[in-house]
C-alpha cells in the first residue's frame, strides 16, 4: 500500500524534474556539502563559469561512498563522485563505473600520486590529536604509545576512513609484526567509534588523552576558535596519508561539464577554500599559500600503500585487528 | 457490524507495514551475488543477543518497584518527574552516550567522586556500559508501561482490596502479579528489539570489536565488502530473532482480567512503614540516575545555543513538521491495528508480530532497500522528507501499538458486550467509548511518536541531498566540522523541541483520562 504512495509521488515527481541548463551531480560525503565545509562556496565558483547548475548529492560519509556507488550502479545520476580515499580507490576501480579523468597529475602532495581514474583534491597525514595542557610529553611511536598508559580513542576501520587509515598506517609500518603492536595498544584504546565525529568528541569531552584525527586539526581550533591547546603528536617512524580523490563516472550524461569540473578541481577556485573548509592539505599549492598552523605538525616521512596494495592487504589487517582487540 | 471496518482496516496497515519493512529486504536481497555468512557473524549475533536479553531484563525488572512506588505514592510535582522520566529514551543516541560520559566516563563525575577517596576509577566501557546505557535509554519505556498498568485497574478494586484487609503480599500476589503477567513480556520485548538493531551504543560503550553487533556487521558487510548477501542474511536474521521473542512473549501475556469499574476512589493505597522509605529510595535512585546524565546535557548544550547558525532553526522547523505529519499518520494505524487485535480471535497473533517488525529493522538495509526501490524512478534526494515520514512512522508504530494493546483489550474485554448491546458503534463508539478510555496511552503514545520522529536518522543519510535537512542531521554535520560546541546547542534543542512535543501530548492525554 505504502510502495505504491511511493511510486506515485515518484512519478509526479519525475515529470517536475525538466530543466533547461545542463545539471552537473557530484556524489560526495556529507561534510563536504554542509555550509561549513567547502560545498558551498565551490559550487558558487564553479557555476559562475560552467553556465551549469551544480548540484550536490550526499552520501553519509566518506566510507559510505563507494558503497553508494556501487548500489547506483549503471543507472545513477551522479557524474562525479568526490571523496574516496586511496584505500578505496582500487575496489572502485573494479567496479568498471569510472572513466579516466585525463588531467595531469597534481604537484602538491608529498608522495608521487598519478591514478589515470582518480584525481585528488586534497590530502592529510592521520596522527593522534592531544591538548598540549593535559599530555605534556606525547609519544613519538606506536611503540612508545604501546607501552605508555596514555588512553586513545580510534574509529572502527569497518564503518570510517580513518579507523581504516589507521589500520593501514600500522600494516604499512609494521607489517608481519602489526598483529603484535595491536595486541599491545588494546590496553590503550578507550574504545573504537563508528565514526571520525564520535571519536573526536569524545576526546574533546575528556574521555581519552588523545584521538585519531589529521595533523591539520589543531589548526582548525587554532584559526576557528583561537585555542593554542591542541597539538598533533609525530610519530619517528612517520604518517600514513589520507588522499583525498575524485573520479568521473563513465555513464555521465553530461561528460564535457564532467570533465570542466575536475580541472575546476584542481584550479585556485576550488583549491583555495579547501584548507580552512575541509582542513585538509589542497592537492594544489593555493596562490596565497597555507594559512597559520597548517605548518606546525609536518611529519618528516610519510606512507601510503598503493591502491593495489591497500585492496589485498585490508581483509588480513582487518582479521588482525578484530582478533588483537577482542581478547 | 461495527467489527467489519476495524478488522479490514488492521488487517490492511500490518500488511501495509510488513510490505514497508521486508519490501527493501527483499530489493537488497534481489541484487545480491551469493548468500553466506562469515565466522565473525556468529559472534555478531551471539553478542546482540546477549547484550539485548540482559539490557531488557534489566530494564524491565528495575521498573517494577519503580513503577509501583510511582503508582502508589502522591507527593508533589510527581506529575512532572513522570513526564521528565520520558527525556532520555527521546535522547539522539551520540548524545546520550555524551550525557552519560559525563556522569560515569573516565572524567566523569563518578570517578572523580572515587578519585577524591581514593578509590581506583571504573571503566564504563565493555558489556555493563552497553547495559547501562540501554538501561538508562529503556528503563523510563518501561516504568511508563508498567505504571500504565498499574492505571488500568480500576480504583475500586484497590478499594476492595482494602475492605478485604489485604497486606502488601496479598496485594502483590492478587494484584501485582497478574498485571505484571499482563504487562510486563511486552515491555521486555519492545526493549529486546529496539536494543537487537544496537550499533553506535554497543560499538562506542562496548569498547571495541569484541562488541559487534548484527546491525554493524550489516555495517560491515555493505559498505566494507560490499557484499548485500550477506547484508540482507543477516537483516533476516534480525528479523528471525525478532518474530521468535514476539512469539514466545505473545504466548506468556494473560490479560490480567480486573474488569471494569465506575472510576471512583483513589487507586492503589500505599503500604506504611519501612515500605514508605523503599518507595522513597526506589524513585529517588530512578530519579538520578535518569537526571544527572540530562542534566549534563543541557549543562553541555547551553553555551552552544547563543549563536546558533540560521540553518539548525530552518532544520528545526523542517524536524518538527516530520514529527507532526509523522505522528499523525502514525497514531490513528496503531490505535486501529490495537482495536483490531484486541478483538480479531484466530489471526491476532500475526497482526502483532507484523506490528513489532519495524523495530527489528536494520536501519542500513531498510535505507538501502529503499533507496534501491526508489532510484529507477527518481533521483532519492528529492524524496529525502517524504521518506523520513515514511520511516519515522512506520518505525515508532511499534512503540504506539504495544502502550495501546493491553487497554485496548481491556476495552474489549469490560466493555465490549455493553457497547454492542446499546448498538454503540462506528464514530459514536470511537468517539464515546474508545477515546475517553484509551486517552491516556493515546498521548503518551502519540507523545513518543512524535519525539521519536524528531529524532531517527540512520535511514535518511542515504537520501540526504545539500537542502533539506532535518535536525538530527545538521547535528551530525556540526560535529564532522569540528563545531562541538554548536553540535551540543543544536543537540539541546532537539531534546528540547522533542519534548516540548512528547510533554504537550502525554499531558493531553492525562488531563483527558481525568476527565
Amino acid at each position: 500500500m505504502r510502495t505504491s504512495i511511493l511510486a506515485m509521488g515518484v512519478s509526479c515527481l519525475g515529470l517536475a524534474a525538466a530543466a533547461d541548463t545542463p545539471v552537473l551531480t557530484v556524489l560526495t560525503y556529507d561534510s563536504f556539502i554542509s555550509e561549513w565545509g567547502p560545498g558551498p562556496a565551490v559550487e558558487k565558483a564553479f557555476e559562475a563559469t560552467c553556465a551549469c547548475d551544480l548540484q550536490f548529492v550526499g552520501a553519509g560519509d566518506g566510507a559510505a561512498l563507494l558503497a553508494r556507488v556501487q548500489l547506483e550502479g549503471a543507472g545513477g545520476d551522479a557524474d562525479i563522485v568526490l571523496g574516496l580515499d586511496t584505500n578505496l580507490t582500487a575496489q572502485a576501480t573494479a567496479t568498471g563505473l569510472f572513466a579516466a579523468h585525463g588531467q595531469a597529475a597534481v604537484t602538491g602532495l608529498p608522495v608521487a600520486y598519478d591514478d589515470p581514474m582518480f584525481l585528488p583534491y586534497d590530502w592529510g597525514w592521520f596522527a593522534f590529536v592531544y591538548d598540549k595542557t593535559k599530555l605534556a610529553t606525547p609519544p613519538a611511536s606506536f611503540r612508545e604509545l604501546a607501552d605508555s598508559d596514555v588512553k586513545i580513542v580510534i574509529q572502527d576501520p569497518r564503518s570510517s576512513t580513518p579507523g581504516l587509515g589507521l589500520l593501514m598506517w600500522v600494516k604499512a609500518i609494521y607489517g608481519d609484526q602489526a598483529a603484535q603492536i595491536w595486541a599491545d595498544l588494546a590496553d590503550n584504546i578507550v574504545t573504537v567509534t563508528p565514526g571520525w565525529s564520535e571519536a573526536y568528541g569524545l576526546f574533546l569531552a575528556g574521555e581519552a588523552d588523545m584521538a585519531l584525527s589529521y595533523t591539520t586539526s589543531p589548526a582548525y581550533h587554532l584559526i576557528a576558535e583561537s585555542d593554542d591547546t591542541k597539538a598533533a603528536a609525530l610519530f619517528a617512524e612517520g604518517h600514513y596519508m589520507q588522499v583525498e580523490v575524485a573520479g568521473k563516472l563513465k555513464d555521465s550524461d553530461v561528460p564535457a561539464l564532467a570533465d570542466a569540473f575536475l580541472g575546476f578541481m584542481v584550479s585556485e577556485g576550488f583549491q583555495s577554500v579547501i584548507a580552512t573548509t575541509n582542513w585538509m592539505y589542497p592537492a594544489v599549492m593555493p596562490a596565497a599559500g597555507l594559512p597559520d598552523g597548517f605548518d606546525r605538525f609536518r611529519p618528516e616521512k610519510s606512507w601510503l600503500l598503493t591502491a593495489p596494495e591497500a585492496l589485498t592487504g585490508r581483509a588480513g589487517a582487518l582479521a588482525e585487528w578484530q582478533n588483537a582487540l577482542s581478547r | 457490524m461495527a467489527k467489519r471496518p476495524v478488522a479490514l482496516g488492521a488487517a490492511a496497515i500490518a500488511g501495509g507495514l510488513a510490505v514497508f519493512v521486508l519490501a527493501p529486504l527483499i530489493a537488497v536481497a534481489g541484487r545480491a551475488e551469493g548468500f553466506s555468512l562469515g565466522p565473525s557473524d556468529i559472534a555478531a549475533v551471539r553478542f546482540t543477543l546477549m547484550q539485548a536479553a540482559l539490557s531488557a531484563l534489566v530494564s524491565v525488572l528495575l521498573a517494577v518497584p519503580v513503577a509501583r512506588a510511582l503508582a502508589r505514592r502522591r507527593f508533589a510535582g510527581r506529575g512532572i518527574l513522570i513526564t521528565l522520566m520520558g527525556a532520555p529514551f527521546l535522547l539522539p543516541v551520540i548524545v546520550a552516550v555524551l550525557g552519560l560520559l559525563a556522569v560515569f566516563g573516565r572524567a566523569g563525575v563518578v570517578n572523580d567522586g572515587l578519585a577524591l577517596i581514593g578509590l581506583p576509577p571504573v571503566s564504563i566501557y565493555g558489556l555493563h556500559g552497553v547495559v547501562l546505557a540501554h538501561v538508562f535509554l529503556n528503563l523510563p519505556l518501561a516504568v511508563r508501561m508498567l505504571l500504565q498498568g498499574w492505571q488500568a485497574i480500576p480504583a475500586e478494586r484497590f478499594l476492595l482490596a482494602q475492605a478485604l484487609g489485604f497486606g502488601p503480599r496479598e496485594v502483590f500476589r492478587h494484584m501485582e502479579i497478574p498485571l505484571l503477567r499482563a504487562v510486563m513480556p511486552g515491555a521486555a520485548v519492545v526493549i529486546f528489539v529496539i536494543c537487537l538493531s544496537s550499533f553506535a551504543v554497543a560499538l562506542t560503550l562496548g569498547g571495541g570489536p569484541g562488541a559487534t553487533t548484527v546491525e554493524l556487521a550489516i555495517y560491515q558487510a555493505v559498505r566494507f565488502d560490499f557484499d548485500l548477501g550477506r547484508a540482507a542474511v543477516l537483516a533476516g536474521i534480525q528479523f528471525a530473532l525478532c518474530g521468535v521473542v514476539t512469539g514466545v512473549a505473545w504466548m506468556l501475556v494473560q490479560p490480567a482480567g480486573f474488569g471494569a469499574g465506575m472510576d471512583r476512589g483513589t487507586g492503589p493505597v500505599g503500604p506504611g512503614g519501612w515500605r514508605i522509605w523503599g518507595d522513597a529510595f526506589w524513585i529517588g535512585a530512578a530519579t538520578l540516575f535518569l537526571l544527572v546524565p540530562l542534566t549534563a546535557i543541557v549543562l553541555r548544550g547551553v553555551p552552544g545555543l547563543w549563536d546558533l547558525p540560521h540553518s539548525v532553526w530552518v532544520a528545526a522547523g523542517r524536524s518538527v513538521t516530520v514529527a507532526v505529519i509523522s505522528t499523525l499518520l502514525t497514531v490513528p494505524a496503531a490505535l486501529c491495528l490495537a482495536l483490531g487485535v484486541a478483538r480479531a480471535g484466530r489471526g491476532a497473533g500475526a497482526l502483532d508480530g507484523a506490528a513489532i517488525l519495524p523495530l527489528a529493522t536494520s536501519g542500513l538495509v531498510l535505507g538501502t532497500g529503499l533507496f534501491l526501490i526508489v532510484q529507477p524512478f527518481v533521483p532519492p534526494a528529492r524524496l529525502a522528507l517524504p521518506v523520513t515520514v515514511m520511516v519515522n512512522a512506520a518505525l515508532s508504530l511499534p512503540f504506539v501499538y504495544r502502550l495501546l494493546l493491553p487497554e485496548a483489550r481491556g476495552l474489549e474485554a469490560d466493555y465490549g458486550r455493553l457497547a454492542a448491546s446499546l448498538g454503540l458503534h462506528g464514530v459514536a463508539r470511537l468517539r464515546l467509548l474508545v477515546l475517553p478510555r484509551l486517552a491516556r496511552p493515546l498521548g503518551f503514545g502519540a507523545g513518543l511518536a512524535a519525539a521519536l520522529s524528531m529524532g531517527d536518522l540512520g535511514v535518511i543519510a542515504l537520501f540526504a541531498g545539500s537542502e533539506g535537512a532535518t535536525l538530527p542531521l545538521v547535528v551530525q554535520r556540526l560535529m564532522g566540522a569540528y563545531r562541538m560546541e554548536a553540535a551540543a546547542g543544536a543537540a539541546l534543542l532537539l531534546v528540547t523541541l522533542s519534548f516540548a512535543l512528547f510533554g504537550a501530548l502525554d499531558l493531553w492525554g492525562r488531563r483527558h483520562a481525568a476527565a
